[in-house]
């Protein structure tokens, strides 16, 4: 394959990957993030540091995803203690407390980051492995969606107070979904320090955070698919239009509030509208 | 032995004592009508009860055990249920999807169990049976944003009952309703009564209490005026001056 294509394909599934993990949490759960991208640098870094330090690729990824899981664990308790408005607050404080922490560690390489991250396949197999944990995640997050996990979610999403009310304990449902989707994110840290083999602190900053959010509710917040096609839509829309690129916050910002106002329910929802109107 | 039993619970919101050491007892099998004065203090005690509220001193015990720090999943586990005042229904979610929830009571406190088990079907039919047992099996496919509030009322009740309550603490549903619905509502809690329930209902209307619940309890501005078979309760001296205050 064409090798811009190969890089095209990698990172669009390491963006679906980390959507999806993203959608467990705010789109099916509820509790909205801004701190995503904190959780896909910890696995960056955990997983680069195994690996620099000569250990086997796929220890770096169980490091990478205990490493996120643990944090999301540590952040979904912080939040389980906040009001459900200061959650967003906290979640992006989280994201700046890493960003702050990880600058100023010499271990992890401060402002330069980790260089020299040696890739275990070529860029075809690397592809093929960002693809497979994006279809794992995909598949994670239909099991969620079709048990007793995704109904209970949705019950903590509506309304968490009668959700209690039926016997819920919808803060264990919620670390649960923190754990599941931090998880995820750890995985797609650690393909995508292996692929880039250069990580730096502003990578998984606060526009990332954003980036990914806006993935979830412009596809359709609470949808698999939702999730998979807003990751497709905004990484292919940089590649398509550079001043996208160089305005990032500012247009994914705009789409998140456009989307939210015009259709909540994201692309997915236009799909199924018009689908609905085709039929009749 | 006591099913639940309240002992001078307080709580204050502010400076608004809403909730003024009340003591209660709610014996297996009775159906208890808890009246007063709108801001008497009512919701706030089922609240307490059923722990969404905390209160600032006193004792909750419910079949035998002290319930008083349990969160409200914990005891709602242990068949302690409140149907709240403002019927919250998860209004995207058909009728049938909403009373299966009720179920969700067996998954509530092991996420793994809850991710591992995907069959609902056979709940599925027992959520609809609750449906018919209310009287809105009709309604089963509708989403809950679509059906009138009489409706939502009683799918309410369902889902309350899907989740295996010993003790349904019920937050006015009758209010908003009229006279026919309510009637039929009553009849529908005498029959869960009979049934062997144990109910706890607030009611605003006084007719349809006194017609239906076997004792009587009256709070007035967080204190409890009295409590016993509603005719003698009904003949309080304190009783009369606090509802006749309110008609004047
Ligand atoms: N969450 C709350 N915050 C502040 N005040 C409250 C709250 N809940 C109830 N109150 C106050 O407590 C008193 C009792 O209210 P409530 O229990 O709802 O009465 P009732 O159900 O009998 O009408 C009222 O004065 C009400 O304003
Ligand atoms: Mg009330």
């Amino acid at each position: 394959m064409d090798a811009y294509l190969t890089s095209l394909l990698t990172f669009v599934a390491i963006n679906v990957t980390l959507a999806l993990g993203l959608n467990l949490i705010t789109g099916f759960c509820g509790q909205v993030s801004l701190g995503h991208a904190a959780f896909f640098g910890a696995g960056a870094y955990a997983a680069a540091l195994v690996t620099t330090a000569g250990h086997p690729f796929a220890l770096g990824l169980l490091a990478a995803m205990a490493t996120a899981g643990v944090l999301g664990l540590v952040v979904g308790l912080a939040s389980l203690r906040v009001r459900e408005d200061f959650l967003a607050i906290t979640t992006m404080g989280a994201g700046f407390l890493f960003l702050g922490f990880v600058r100023k560690q010499e271990w992890l390489g401060g402002e330069f980051g980790i260089p020299g991250i040696r890739p275990p396949f070529g860029p075809e197999g690397m592809a093929i492995l960002a693809v497979a944990s994006a279809l794992l995640v995909w598949a994670a997050g239909i099991a969620v969606r079709r048990s007793w996990m995704g109904r209970i979610f949705l019950a903590i999403a509506r309304d968490e107070e009668a959700a209690s009310s039926l016997g819920i304990d919808t803060a264990r449902f919620k670390l649960a979904a923190f754990l599941l989707g931090t998880v995820s994110a750890g995985l797609a840290g650690a393909v995508y320090a292996h692929v880039v083999q250069l990580i730096v602190p502003d990578a998984f900053g606060f526009i990332q955070s954003i980036t990914i959010l806006a993935m979830v509710v412009v596809g359709g917040i609470g949808s698999n698919l939702g999730a998979v096609a807003g990751a497709v839509l905004l990484t292919l829309l940089p590649e398509m239009f550079r001043f996208v690129d160089t305005y990032k916050l500012l247009v994914y910002g705009g789409l998140l509030i456009l989307v939210m106002h015009l259709s909540p329910d994201g692309l997915v929802g236009i799909a199924r509208r018009l689908l609905g109107a085709v039929r009749r | 032995m006591s099913l639940l039993e309240i002992r001078e619970v307080s709580r204050a919101f502010g400076g608004v004592v809403a909730v003024d050491r009340v003591s209660l007892a709610v014996e297996p099998g009775a159906f208890l009508g808890l009246i007063g004065p709108n801001g008497a203090g009512k919701t706030t005690l089922l609240r307490l009860t059923c722990g969404l509220e905390r209160p600032d001193g006193g004792s909750i015990r419910f079949d035998g055990r002290d319930v008083t720090r349990l969160p409200p999943h914990r005891r709602a586990q242990r068949g302690l249920v409140l149907t709240h005042q403002v019927v919250r229904p998860f209004r995207d979610l058909t009728l049938t999807d909403n009373v299966l929830l009720g179920a969700a009571r067996e998954f509530g406190r092991d996420p793994l169990r809850a991710l591992a088990t995907f069959a609902y079907r056979d709940r599925r039919a027992e959520a609809e049976a609750l449906l018919a047992r209310v009287g809105i099996a009709d309604f089963a496919g509708r989403t809950a944003a679509e059906v009138p509030l009489g409706i939502l009322k009683r799918m309410q009740i369902a889902r309350a009952l899907a989740t295996g309550p010993r003790l349904l603490l019920l937050d006015e549903p009758l209010a908003g309703l009229n006279q026919t619905e309510a009637r039929a509502i009553g009849d529908l809690l005498t029959r869960l009564h009979d049934e062997g329930l144990t109910l706890v209902l607030i009611e605003h209307n006084l007719a349809e209490v006194l017609r239906i619940a076997r004792r009587l309890a009256v709070l007035d501005r967080g204190r409890l005026l009295a409590e016993g078979e509603p005719e003698a309760v009904m003949r309080d001296p304190a009783v009369r001056r606090a509802y006749l205050g309110e008609a004047a």
